[in-house]
């Protein structure tokens, strides 16, 4: 159910969006009852029984059992409440409907990869279609890492060497933010992809589209949008800057010093390996912290990066002249 | 009338190495809060520089990589050297035999050893800092902490070697308790801070072994390469997260339980009156430290556990906070038709009381399965355990501070000043920290250098409460260092309370009581007795 949002919660748009926000809202109110209760009472002691000059004997009762099982017991039951609620929700978030599509969905630093039963894969970019329950079969190639869409109220750790499983049916059109949730390293904070919800016909043709490599582009068209939907552009800068990478400007053609000692000429072989075994041979100065695409790349997408890259270069000499 | 003793622990005897070689528990207790309070300012640091940069998206400041080793060592700092030790190393050295009229603790050797291993321990946590810091956070989860390449090693060491410390401080207090008490002081005689530190010793014996044994595998782990939780090597990641929080969740109520026993000395000293519910006081904190053994997995509810765990660890977390509860509204009523005065110690009881049922409301969102599935691991949390920990155990320890500052030194520190420190310092506490809540609920995660726009309000609103709350830190220690050269002489008892401590000079003689003290009445026997209070007659 979509709910709309409020200072606290942003706007829900899945269907267990409504249930999580009602508990939420819930405590909450429960919540500041109890704390104005605590609150007033401590500051109308505080005023009514203030201190005059000098302090006697003061009032001697120490207990009051009518009292201490009300407060005892008042709390106990609006607790269980909570509870039972919130567990038979977190149920529904665990029991996947029969009819979900199947997404396999991969962590690893700094990205999140996508790769749909048709074959199409997507980088940071996840598009589901509304009203369709979406399973997520979600594994990580390093370390741990959390899938979290507040906007549907989910979260699940994405670990290494397991599987693990979160599911979700989106209710509204639109863009949502997916966060890394889990502490992993350098880029942890820019380990934010997009879930895009749209319409079903709208989504049948983005799987079409996206079976066919980049058709009708040129090689090097099609590498200059895979640079920023591959999620290079996280750590590898077009403009010289440094990044938790080098940059790819003027790189083609360069020899350039590594972490062993040797030196190397940045051709398509070199491209080529450090996109799929990129610890094989380290650039000196930076750390050996780069994913491999190996799985993730199909082979045309490689060619068209390195034609991206190489295409850097020409630019770079007609800046330089 | 109104002067210090000639003699007292301060200064009988005199020298360094009388004081490095002390077995005095009041001389301990005053070297611990030395070093407690330098972490604290060194955590403090830590905690103002990443403030700083998270006042807008993207670097104000430090990179990604500095930032993760400030907020880790920020937290391992505030956790492991400053929470962990601070109220039982310090005060509950300095006033558990006082408080129980014993001339020192059971085992004064193994008391000053456990001050020279707590140094050991810090010593190899800031060893790590020149040696390239951590940037684990203060979880060290695996498998991150096996791969990363900064030093985990010499960090996760001095955390096991101050474990050592905890423990031996935890058994000496058992001792203590159990053998030490003055004549006719009874089990229900004990003040509740007592009763505090006995529960707190409880978990710290039984609980840091296990931390000790999960970091001494993750150090055998990276060192030998032996696969236990790196899932590279055939080890399991999860493992190591329940082996954390096995210890973690319990030395939660480490932090906290003492806090509370402070808080009970204060509301019925400055209410003058007697603590309403003494044995629900006192057995809800034995109660909180035997269920704070099984609600660990509540950190882990979507780590992927089965649901029947998620539902039992999420049904006991809500009876950890029944207790908790019943405290809160304890001190409500303690001060109903008492004698209230509104002394700073009393102003940081109040803040406790304020912030610590926020905290501890807020713990009600993040027990219930369904909506801490939205919360984990966003600012929700860092708000939620800030209010505990910051609004809670560091209010008490404040309060603790004050309260007993006069008995330590002899003199007072400057009220007014005082007052305006506290103020700062509750304003700036929820400013900073109140804000998060909100970010955290808005879908803001946690341990995040760089953020998205729509949340810089918040975090800009956020670093603006942080100066405000650095600032009242600072008036205080200007006030408090001034008060133990300047400070108004305090004689014995200035706050006219009953508990022995009070009846000894201030600062005490080296051997505590000139004759042991008997117990003539209960610790909060206000309705009996009118206590004189030193510090009305000096005014
Ligand atoms: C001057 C007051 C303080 C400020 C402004 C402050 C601020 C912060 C900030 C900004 C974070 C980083 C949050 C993140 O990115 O995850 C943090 C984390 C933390 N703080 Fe504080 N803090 C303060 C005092 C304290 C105190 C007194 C304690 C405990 C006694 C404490 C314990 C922690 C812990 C355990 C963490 C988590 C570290 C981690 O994520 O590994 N803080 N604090
Ligand atoms: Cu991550």
């Amino acid at each position: 159910m979509d709910t709309t949002g409020t200072i606290f919660l942003p706007s829900g748009h899945s269907t267990i969006a409504g249930e999580v926000d009602a508990l939420f809202n819930f405590i909450l109110y429960a919540s500041i009852v109890l704390f104005l209760l605590v609150i007033f009472l401590s500051a109308y002691f505080v005023i009514r029984y203030r201190r005059q000059k000098e302090a006697g004997l003061t009032y001697g009762k120490d207990h009051n059992i009518k009292l201490e099982i009300a407060w005892t017991l008042i709390p106990t039951i609006l607790i269980i409440i909570v509870f039972v609620w919130g567990f038979r929700t977190y149920l529904k978030m665990h029991i996947v409907p029969k009819d979900a599509i199947e997404i396999k969905v991969t962590g690893q630093k700094w990205f999140w990869s996508f790769e749909y039963p048709e074959g199409v894969t997507s980088v940071n970019e996840i598009v589901v279609p509304e009203d369709k329950p979406v399973k997520l079969l979600m594994s990580s190639k390093d370390v741990i890492h959390s899938f979290f869409v507040p906007n549907f109220r989910i979260k699940m750790d994405v670990l290494p060497n397991r599987y693990s499983v979160t599911w979700f049916e989106a209710t509204n059109a639109g863009e949502y933010n997916l966060f890394c949730t889990e502490f992993c390293g350098t880029g942890h904070s820019e380990m934010i992809g997009k879930v895009r919800v749209v319409s079903e016909r709208e989504y049948a043709e983005w799987l079409q589209a996206g079976t066919a490599v980049g058709e009708g582009m040129t090689l090097e068209e099609f590498g200059a949008k895979l640079y920023t939907s591959k999620a290079c552009i996280t750590c590898h800068s077009i403009d010289g800057s440094v990044g938790t990478g080098p940059s790819f400007k003027g790189k083609y053609g360069e020899t350039e010093l590594m972490a062993s000692g040797d030196r190397v000429k940045i051709d398509e072989n070199y491209i080529r390996e450090s996109i799929l075994n990129p610890q094989a041979k380290v650039v000196a100065g930076y750390a050996p912290v780069m994913p491999t695409y190996q799985g993730v790349l199909k082979s045309r997408e490689v060619d068209a990066l390195i034609e991206f890259i190489k295409s850097l270069q020409e630019e770079a000499d007609t800046e330089n002249e | 009338m109104n002067k210090l003793p000639d003699k007292s622990y301060l200064n009988d005897p005199k020298g360094l190495k009388s004081w490095l070689l002390t077995r005095d528990h009041k001389r301990i207790g005053l070297m611990y809060l030395y070093a407690i309070m330098t972490a604290f300012l060194l955590g403090g640091i830590f905690a103002m520089i990443i403030r700083l940069e998270l006042l807008s998206p993207g670097k104000d400041l430090i990179d990604a990589d500095t930032y993760n080793q400030f907020f880790t060592l920020h937290g391992a700092i505030m956790i492991f050297l400053f929470i962990i030790p601070s109220i039982p190393a310090a005060f509950g050295n300095f006033v558990l035999p006082l408080m129980i009229g014993a001339k020192d603790v059971a085992f004064p050797r193994l008391n000053l050893a456990s001050w020279y291993i707590y140094i050991l321990g810090s010593l190899f946590a800031l060893y790590s800092i020149i040696t390239g810091a951590v940037d684990t956070g203060w979880t060290f989860y695996t498998p991150y902490s096996t791969e990363t390449t900064t030093s985990v090693i010499s960090m996760t060491l001095g955390v096991f070697i101050l474990g050592f410390s905890s423990i031996f401080t935890g058994l000496n207090f058992i001792v203590t308790i159990h053998k030490l008490r003055a004549p006719g002081m009874t089990w229900f005689k004990m003040p509740l801070f007592v009763w505090a530190l006995y529960a707190t010793a409880i978990i710290q014996v039984l609980a840091t072994p296990v931390l000790g044994i999960t970091l001494i595998l993750l150090i055998i782990e990276r060192v030998v390469g032996i696969g236990i939780f790196d899932p590279a090597m055939g080890g399991d990641p999860v493992l190591y997260q329940h082996f954390f929080w096995f210890y973690s969740h319990p030395a939660v109520y480490i932090m906290i339980l003492p806090g509370m026993g402070i808080i009970s000395e204060l509301i019925s000293v400055f209410s003058h009156k007697k603590i309403f519910g003494y044995k629900a006081i006192a057995f809800s904190s034995l109660g909180i430290a035997f269920v704070s053994f099984l609600v660990w997995g509540h950190h882990m509810f979507v780590s992927g556990q089965s649901e029947l765990a998620a539902m039992i660890f999420s049904f006991l977390t809500f009876f950890v906070g029944i207790p908790s509860g019943i405290k809160v509204f304890n001190w409500v009523t303690t001060m109903y038709r008492g004698s209230i005065s509104l002394e700073a110690p009393m102003l940081y009881a109040l803040s406790f009381l304020f912030l610590f049922t926020i905290g501890g409301l807020t713990g009600i969102f993040l027990g219930a399965l369904s909506v801490d599935v939205h919360l984990h691991d966003t600012y929700f949390i860092v708000a939620h355990f800030h209010y505990v920990m910051m609004g809670g155990t560091v209010m008490a320890f404040l309060g603790g501070l004050h309260y007993w500052w006069p008995k330590f030194w002899g003199r007072m520190y400057s009220e007014f000043w005082a007052r305006i420190s506290v103020a700062l310092i509750f304003v700036g506490f929820n400013v900073t920290f109140f804000s998060q809540f909100i970010l955290g609920s808005q879908g803001m995660p946690r341990r995040y250098y760089n953020y998205l726009d729509q949340y810089q309000p918040l975090h800009g609103f956020s670093t603006f409460g942080s100066w405000i709350l650095g600032l009242g830190f600072v008036v205080m220690a200007v006030y408090l260092i001034h008060a133990i050269f300047r400070g108004k002489v305090a004689g014995a008892n200035p706050w006219g309370a009953l508990t022995f401590e009070w009846t000894t000079p201030s600062p005490p003689p080296h051997e505590n009581f000139d004759k042991i003290p008997t117990m003539e009445h209960g610790p909060y026997d206000y309705d009996k007795i009118v206590p004189r209070s030193t510090l009305a007659e000096s005014d």
